[in-house]
């Protein structure tokens, strides 16, 4: 019996120390009946995508109010990409004006969510990104 | 008669006293389909009255100036002088912020805010691989003594007084303050000005921390006994509830958390052997004004009557001044929304003006365009000058603590007190605050009020306009002019800490970090070493690796 | 990584590639139909490592005292596998998994591999799928395996059959000895630690459970439970507590760690096979239909229950090698 949860991992790259989104996020995920794995602040990009390994998530979402997110969040990209986890889905929120947006979402970042989103609406958003994934990866097997 | 008689079976109940039938008035009518209560959820009555603010005059208000200062801090209040109008400013390199300095001074800015970078804040130097991408982004670098030099250049220290925002590594950009001041010629002894130094609320809410609690604590008792003998005019901790407010706390526990880790620096103080009433008068206080304009106003009342009695009947403080919260405000970054941001000025106006009605000593105003970048100048004057618009035009500043009397704003102060005074309890039960810190008690409770909010935003039980009502399609795509910072501040920065690291005498700046190293492991004053340091060109980062090795790093404990 | 076999991460398994560690945790996690197959594949590596598992009530300093132990024992050149078990929500079965906070540091050590396991449902799920995963990470070539659970319900008594050593964690002040021992903390214990040496109050819960451990009748043949005092926060004490699992595998050994490990395997196979049989029998096979009719018939369930265990244990093959007349001589 097949019994399969979204597996989401919160990150906090860079020094900036607001997570009040990050975690409130991550509660509302959990409701949503997700699991969350949550590392806590200041980690690098590195750190981040080992933990993504380790952890066999689903989905990556970052957090950055610093200003740093456009040096950030590639990076941590890379740093995936560079332990072959491509298949990982990427997305994340913060302080990061419309043009960075497009910029990062053409970079390989599926959605970027701004001030003022409902939690709701990430879960949901999560839910149906995975269900289109995993039944694609069922007619692949 | 007619009249009367036409409202029906209510008004037959001839012989009901007046409050009844208004009551029965109330209950009978249909209300609109809203919550009523606080932002912070604390339900509100229709009406309030004599009933709900059983006052003593004379125990619980005051005159302005006396025991128990509810009223305010100064006898002649805004008569004798307005509030410092102080915008928090800082980006960049050290020589940007310098001009918007200048540029603020020139507006009739009346004080100096200092907004730092993360790396500074957090103890890194500006070329340390945990500050890529991060330089200059969300405040200024300030690596050596010669960026301070920079940032100060032109700026008669003896004159203005200057804020700083900064707390792990708080000692050592005084130090560097101090410092810069001796090489402009200025004493110590004249310069003005705070240095936020909070470090319990990082902790519990803004994080940006450099060494585990209890050596933190000790840096903060060795600033305070420094400056009580050669520094006396800088405030030497301002103890901050604007960050455990933005991190998602109700204003009760804003006031609460917020004063007892004010209690906590005295006990700390008084532990380490300084006399309260040497240390207690330089202590001030920063608070958020958020948008429920009277639960924030009572806040502010609530907190100088909360202050003066801990301190005078439990601490035994004999100086007025040690009984005094003196704070500066800023209004709620939080409040801000990305959507229809014009509307971003409406708001800081009733937070301001809560603030000034709430008798703050200094005072922030936030710019319409902060929940996209760094405000742009045009927005930093729309919101100083909002302040000036309430100074100048409103005529609220003629007459002291115009609420007071008010029956709904003293039953709202004495709930927040009582609120407060349950609180302290329950952190004592828990151990004290450095307990709850390291159990994530408060973090945690921070955090449910977080959760709490944001799912009655989610539900429209809370209203935010043009997030959940009022919205409008592409609200948020309003094109504001975006103020960017460089990447050449952060080449630059690394260039010039190169150079300095070149030109300065390496052997001193060792010999200076050595002794650093072994005040850590004795009781010699820390803040006495990093001035040392600061004059033999040590940077911020080599200062603060020494600190991390000696007392550690510190990791969070979980609190999801 | 785009549906992978069985034969393909096994292999790659044991090329230690760590993101097919990782999955085949997922598999183990999630019941994929593929795992016990990957399984089969590198059983034959199982049984090398050393599993230790950590109890006790929440914020006692597992979390912390976990990456102190990791940190000695990759001191002693071993390699490191981490579990770390929190609960699941019982309303939406989601989990905030928060452990890796305080693991932080070994992060990016390459001979350390750290996974959080959400409880989900407790009944048995909790041991089944950690024991998988300790397997997999045995496989995998990891020397120490530490697995933290929460000291709460039914996690203490799954914590044994998983590992080899017990290690109960308190502190002073919340989880004091009167209530560890309530909650039947002691009786699992191999290893008692007090953690926080540094706060008032642990000199005095040492003591009491010294006392406690040492009164106990009827464990003569018993391990000492040795109870250790320490630091985790600054790693004081930490040296010692190895000594001490160090002794309780050395006491392990000198009698039958193998016994005792087939006797958990025993177990774990027949708990695998129970929760397997009564899905298909209330299920599939339709014996949860039938009951509910004869139930609404008016039988009485005792009779229900005894005409159904009748008909379904005659129809049990004996197994290969167990004399038939055996079986049949019992229902005589
Ligand atoms: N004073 C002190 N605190 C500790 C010690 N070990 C852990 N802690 C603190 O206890 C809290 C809970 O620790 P954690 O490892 O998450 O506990 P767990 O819930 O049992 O995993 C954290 O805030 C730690 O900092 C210690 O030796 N001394
Ligand atoms: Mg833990």
């Amino acid at each position: 019996m097949s019994t399969r949860r979204i597996r989401v991992l919160i990150g906090k790259p860079g020094l900036d120390g607001h997570d009040r989104g990050a975690k409130i996020v991550a509660t509302a995920l959990r409701d949503a009946g997700m699991e969350v794995v949550y590392t806590g602040l200041h980690q690098t990009p590195e750190m981040i995508a080992e933990v993504a390994v380790q952890e066999d998530v689903d989905v990556v979402g970052l957090s950055i109010l610093s200003g740093a997110h456009l040096s950030l969040f590639p990076r941590v990209r890379k740093e995936l990409l560079a332990r072959d986890m491509g298949h990982v889905v990427l997305t994340g929120g913060g302080i990061i004006p419309a043009e960075d947006v497009a910029s990062l979402e053409q970079q390989g970042y599926a959605k970027l969510f701004g001030p003022g989103t409902r939690t709701e609406d990430i879960a949901t958003w999560i839910q149906a990104e995975m269900q289109r994934r995993w039944s694609d990866e069922g007619a692949a097997r | 008669m007619t009249k009367q008689a036409k409202r029906g079976p209510v008004s037959s109940t001839s012989s009901a006293d007046p409050r009844a039938l208004w009551e029965a008035e109330l209950a009978a009518a249909r209300l609109r389909g809203a919550e009523f209560s606080t932002v912070s959820q604390s339900p509100l009555q229709a009406l309030y009255g004599p009933a709900e603010a059983p006052l003593d005059y004379e125990r619980d208000l005051g005159y302005p100036g006396q025991f128990p200062f509810t009223r305010g801090v100064h006898p002649t209040m805004y008569r004798g002088r307005l509030w410092t109008m102080r915008q928090f400013a800082g980006f960049g390199s050290a020589q940007q912020t310098n001009e918007r300095f200048k540029y603020l001074l020139g507006l009739g800015q009346t004080g100096l805010s200092t907004a730092f970078d993360f790396p500074t804040l957090m103890g890194y130097d500006s070329d340390h691989a945990f500050a890529e991408g991060e330089v200059g982004q969300v405040g200024v670098a300030i690596s050596s003594l010669e960026d301070m030099q920079r940032l100060m250049d032109g700026i008669p220290m003896a004159e203005v007084s200057t804020s700083m925002t900064i707390n792990g590594p708080a000692p050592i950009l005084l130090a560097f303050y101090i410092a810069c001041g001796e090489r402009q010629g200025v004493d110590p002894r004249e310069l003005r000005g705070t240095v936020q130094n909070d470090i319990l609320k990082e902790f519990q809410a803004q994080h940006a921390w450099l060494v585990p609690p209890i050596p933190a604590l000790r840096m903060i008792t060795d600033v305070m006994g420094y400056c009580a003998e050669r520094v006396p005019q800088w405030n030497t901790i301002s103890i901050s509830g604007y960050h455990i407010r933005e991190a998602g706390s109700t204003a009760a526990q804003e006031l609460a958390f917020t004063l007892a880790n004010g209690m906590e620096y005295v006990r700390r103080g008084v532990a380490a052997g300084l006399n309260v009433d040497d240390f207690a008068p330089r202590l001030s206080f920063f608070f958020d004004s958020h948008i429920d304009f009277f639960e924030e106003i009572a806040k502010f009342r609530a907190a100088r009557r909360i202050w003066a009695r801990k301190l005078r009947d439990e601490f035994g403080a004999k100086d007025p001044r040690s009984w005094m919260v003196r704070f500066h405000t800023q209004t709620a970054g939080v409040t801000l929304t990305a959507q229809q941001p014009e509307n971003n000025i409406v708001r800081t106006a009733f937070e301001a003006l809560a603030a000034v009605l709430g008798g703050t000593q200094s005072l922030h105003t936030n710019s319409m365009d902060e929940t996209y970048a760094l405000p742009t100048e045009k927005a930093v004057k729309i919101a100083l000058r909002t302040q000036q618009l309430i100074a100048e035009e409103t005529e609220v500043a003629n007459v002291i603590d115009p609420l007071a009397g008010s029956y709904f704003v003293e039953a709202e102060t004495s709930r927040l007190e009582q609120e407060a005074l349950a609180t302290f309890a329950e952190i004592e039960r828990r151990g004290g605050v450095v307990a709850c810190i390291d159990s994530g008690w408060i973090q945690k409770e921070i955090h449910r009020s977080a959760v709490l909010y944001q799912r009655a935003v989610e539900l429209r039980r809370k209203k935010i306009v043009g997030v959940n009502c009022y919205e409008e399609p592409d609200g948020d795509a309003t094109p504001l002019e975006l103020h960017r910072i460089d990447a050449s501040v952060e080449t630059d920065q690394r260039a010039r800490l190169a150079d300095l690291r070149r030109r300065r005498d390496g052997a001193r700046a060792r010999r200076e970090l050595e002794a650093i190293r072994a005040a850590c492991r004795s009781r010699e004053n820390l803040l006495a070493r990093f001035v040392a340091a600061a004059h033999a060109d040590c940077t911020l980062g080599e200062i603060a690796d020494v600190l991390r090795q000696e007392f550690g790093i510190y990791k969070e404990p979980k609190i999801l | 990584m785009h549906a992978p076999t069985a034969e393909s991460l096994a292999e790659r398994l044991l090329r230690a590639d760590r993101a097919a560690l990782a999955r085949l945790i997922s598999w183990a996690e999630n019941g994929d139909a593929r795992f016990s197959a990957a399984l089969d594949r590198v059983y034959s590596r199982v049984g090398r490592a050393a599993r230790t598992g950590f109890t006790g009530p929440p914020g006692a300093g597992k979390s912390t005292l976990v990456n102190e132990v990791a940190k000695a024992y990759r001191g002693r050149g071993a390699t490191v596998g981490v579990l770390a078990v929190d609960p699941s929500s019982p309303f939406s079965g989601g989990a905030l998994l928060g452990d890796r906070i305080r693991m932080e540091e070994r992060t990016l050590d390459p001979g350390v591999f750290i996974r959080s396991m959400a409880s989900r449902e407790s009944h048995g799920g909790v041991a089944q799928a950690t024991v998988d995963a300790c397997d997999v990470m045995d496989a995998f070539g990891l020397a120490e395996i530490l697995i933290e659970t929460v000291g709460v319900g039914q996690a203490e008594y799954d914590v044994v059959a998983v590992a080899d050593t017990v290690v109960v964690v308190l502190c002073p002040g919340a989880g004091d000895g009167i209530q560890a021992m309530k909650a039947g903390l002691l009786e699992v214990a191999d290893v008692l630690v007090v953690n926080k040496s540094d706060l008032p109050g642990a000199d005095r819960l040492a003591r009491d459970l010294d006392e406690a451990v040492h009164v106990r009748f009827g464990r003569e043949q018993a391990f000492p439970v040795p109870v250790v005092s320490l630091c985790a926060s600054s790693g004081e004490g930490v040296a010692e507590l190895l000594e001490a699992v160090d002794g309780h595998r050395a006491w392990l050994a000198a009698r039958d760690l193998p016994a005792a490990r087939l006797a958990k395997r025993a177990e774990r196979v027949r708990k695998t096979v129970d929760a397997e049989v009564s899905l298909a029998l209330w299920g599939r096979r339709g014996w949860g239909a039938f009951v509910a009719a004869e139930l609404a018939a008016g039988l009485a369930p005792h009779r229900v229950a005894r005409e159904l265990g009748r008909r379904v244990s005659e129809t049990l093959p004996p197994a290969p090698g167990a004399p038939e007349s055996n079986f049949r001589g019992e229902r005589a």
